[in-house]
């Protein structure tokens, strides 16, 4: 838990000595309060201190990576219950059940698709992060058939679910410099932790009860082992939820230590329906990992696109592109929208004139993305501003129309606008925008 | 283990809301509805109440709504401009556990419908389902306030759910609400605070505080559902925190917004990886109701009738198992 300049400050000397580069004990505890300064740079702090102060800038809940490369995942690090009072951090992982018991073909078929999908919302680029392969054959070295497969054809982070410990070290063999985790279905034992050790995987405990796990996480930590992430097993999804926030909450609010990893769930239902309900309320209320035991790109890309949302920062507004968009097929004598380029302003207004019907010209100006009322309040939304936007974009050339709408909000910057805009009429658009199409309907835009 | 549950008790309790009246008490519903009474977060049954299961509704139409998906209407393309009809179908076939009958036809760009066909469309669904109603509307002031007054009236006794009234409009439709005893709605587009000047503004007008359900306005999935899931929390927390302005259940609209959006409409052939879109439909109701519900909603307006089964069943689920059943 973050501690505060004056929490720091009584475990500091207080005797102003200056040795540490800064004149006052005071002065010194706010800068690393604020991370600006380590403990270290002052020689005479106690061993208190120093255990009081280290363990604070401890993450409460551990950065765990999965995989190499570009596609490596990281989770952990959080540091809030609700998204709005900082934000969160890392994005769930989405994995893909993969089963040794299917023939190589379809495998390989499956690994190549998946490998291939992706698709872009929002100027980011929506992936699946990892592979989890269930060894489920009864062939002998189906394992690591699979698993060589697997490595040829994917760059994704891999999950090994193997309950055949034999099995299991065949394909750890080829992921030695790959970063793999260990799913493991019954309790730890020292044999695994070893293996995790020896391979430089983490574990990802799995178990019926706080304690149970508790137990199976103080086994692993006295041996050293930290990279583990926990799994409670659950009923049904109010269960699961609700131990999630235990587990969360007691890293972050108690500080208690043993469930400070991230969390894992395998959703092993067969009805797609239930599997997306369940996997939509885990995203949120925070699995780390969710493994999905079917490829299906409807729910992919839904579930992908609530990722998205649930770890924008809301501290940051996210933006579009600031540019000329174009609504349905506009022709030059197509009419010509303007707004801010705050996403939500942008959705709602291109989908009221995608709605209305006709085809439009939207010119969405660069305002860092904040929205029509905040973006004029601090002075970026305004005549100038826009009209030179315009101009910037050879607005003028692209189109024939010269009446351009504005929000109703902003009908205080229609005289400004004109004035920097000549030859242009302005025309003060409705306040709301599901006024849109009944206004396209009523006014003469061209 | 010196592990212990770490619970957090609330000092409010959500105001707990019915709408729906039974012969007895003066209407012609077979049940009323009770939502809200909360005292944690949702889902948390582990430190504290949640007397009242979230509760299913489904909406009809007075007019075919525009842009109504091909996949939805395959469900529906019988029945789709016939409210008492579509509603029987909601409720008897999908579970509907209340019908929202919406009268969007008489937005004056719209259809313009007349007052009397509102109240005559709203009078269909209650002769063909007895579960309790929800009265929707729009925004055009002037229109559905003559709207609403003449519905509130001929359904006098009922205690519908009159959706919705906004700080810019509210006395006609809160004024017509009380003089014919209904529950209202009271829209604010996603801010605490503007949520919680509305109530007050209700409770100035002595509007009783056991008849208000707020809905924060809903942004669907991908078009800004973050911020009305982070405006609910924000307002569930302060409900709980003991701010009686704010301690009010919520409704939310995933099947309205679902429809609306690109994704609802397009093609797998055209957008190959968003998949097939029968089921896309289907996932992005049910990633946005689900969200929401863990965000606080207690009152879900749905649309698609596999959405609805799916949500019905995960919230049973929860709820029978909290149960001990």
């Amino acid at each position: 838990m973050a501690l505060s300049g004056l929490d720091i400050f009584k475990l500091l000397p207080k005797t102003n000595c200056g040795d540490c580069g800064v004149p006052t004990c005071m002065a010194f505890a706010m800068k690393l309060a604020q991370k600006k300064a380590e403990l270290s740079e002052c020689p005479h702090a106690s061993e208190e201190a120093s255990a009081v102060i280290g363990a604070a800038a401890t993450p409460p809940i551990r950065l765990v990576k999965i995989g190499v490369g570009a596609q490596a995942l990281e989770i952990g690090n959080e540091t809030v219950m609700f998204r709005h009072e900082k934000t969160f951090v890392h994005q769930t992982g989405i994995a893909i059940q993969l089963r040794t018991s299917a023939n190589e073909k379809e495998l390989l078929a499956k690994v190549k698709e998946i490998e291939r999908y992706k698709v872009e919302r929002v100027g980011e680029e929506l992936k699946v992060d990892l592979l989890f392969i269930s060894h489920d054959s009864s062939n002998k070295d189906g394992f690591k058939n699979a698993v060589k497969l697997i490595k040829e054809n994917s760059t994704k982070g891999i999950i090994l679910d193997c309950p055949d410990r034999e099995a299991l070290q065949s394909g750890l063999e080829l992921l030695k410099d790959d970063r793999p985790a260990i799913f493991l279905r019954e309790e730890v034992t020292d044999t695994d932790i070893e293996i995790a050790h020896a391979c430089g995987t983490s574990l990802i405990l799995l178990a019926d009860t706080f304690e149970d796990l508790n137990n199976q996480i103080e086994k692993t930590q006295q041996a050293d082992m930290n990279d583990i992430v926990l799994s409670l097993n659950s009923q049904e999804i109010g269960q699961h939820v609700q131990n999630s926030t235990i587990l969360r909450r007691s890293a972050l609010k108690k500080n208690y230590r043993p469930f400070g990893y991230p969390l894992f769930t395998f959703i092993e239902v067969e009805n797609e329906f239930d599997l997306m309900a369940m996997a939509s309320a885990y995203l949120c209320k925070y699995d780390s990992i969710i493994v999905l035991p079917t490829y299906d790109r409807a729910m992919l890309y839904t579930l992908l696109t609530l990722r998205q949302n649930i770890f924008t920062d809301p501290q940051k507004p996210i933006q579009v592109e600031p540019k000329i968009y174009a609504i349905g097929e506009p022709t030059p004598q197509s009419p010509v929208f303007v707004t801010t380029n705050f996403s939500l302003t942008y959705f709602i207004v291109s989908g009221e004139i995608e709605n209305s019907g006709v085809s439009a010209h939207l010119v969405v100006c660069d305002c860092e993305g904040q929205s029509v009322l905040t973006a004029w309040a601090a002075g970026k939304f305004v005549g100038e501003t826009i009209a030179k936007f315009i101009k910037d974009i050879n607005l003028e050339q692209d189109v024939k129309t010269r009446k351009i709408v504005i929000p109703g909000f902003v009908s205080q910057i229609s005289g400004d606008l004109e004035e920097n805009l000549p030859g242009w009429e302005v025309i003060v658009g409705c306040q709301e925008a599901s006024d849109i199409p009944a206004f396209i309907k009523n006014v003469n835009l061209t | 283990m010196d592990f212990e549950i770490p619970k957090e008790t609330s000092t409010g309790k959500i105001v707990e809301v019915i709408f729906g009246a039974t012969p007895d008490q003066g209407g012609t519903r077979s049940h009323s509805i009770t939502v809200g009474g909360s005292s944690a977060l949702p889902f948390h049954f582990f430190e504290g109440e949640h007397p009242h299961r979230p509760v299913v509704a489904m909406e009809v139409f007075d007019k075919i709504p525009d842009k109504y998906p091909e996949p939805l209407l395959e469900y529906y393309k019988d029945v789709i401009g016939k409210p008492g009809e579509m509603a029987k179908r909601c409720v008897e076939q999908y579970g509907a556990e209340s019908v929202s009958v919406r009268l969007e036809g008489t937005h004056p760009e719209k259809g313009n419908r007349s007052a009397d066909e509102a109240v005559e469309a709203v009078k269909a669904v209650l002769e063909s389902v007895q579960v309790p109603l929800i009265i929707s509307g729009h925004s055009h002031f002037e229109k559905i306030n003559e709207v609403m007054k003449k519905v509130c009236e001929a359904t006098a006794g009922e205690n519908c759910l009159i959706n919705y009234v906004e700080t810019d409009n509210y006395k006609t439709i809160a004024a017509a609400c009380l003089a014919y005893d209904h529950t209202i709605v009271a829209q604010t587009p996603i801010d605490v605070n503007l949520a919680k000047q509305l109530n007050i503004l209700l409770t100035e007008m002595n509007y009783p505080t056991e008849r208000i359900i707020m809905d924060p306005l809903t942004s669907t999935l991908g078009y800004g559902l973050e911020y009305t899931y982070s405006i609910m929390e924000r307002i569930r927390i302060e409900g709980l925190g003991g701010d009686r302005m704010l301690a009010f259940p919520m409704l939310v609209n995933p099947g309205y917004e679902s429809i609306r959006v690109k994704e609802a409409r397009v093609s797998e052939e055209d957008y190959p990886e968003w998949g097939n879109q029968e089921h896309r439909n289907a996932y992005w109701e049910i990633a946005t109701t689900m969200s929401l519900l863990a965000a606080g909603a207690e009152l879900l307006l749905m649309y698609h009738p596999k959405a609805v089964e799916t949500v019905k069943k995960k919230i049973k689920e929860m709820y029978d198992s909290r149960d001990g059943d």
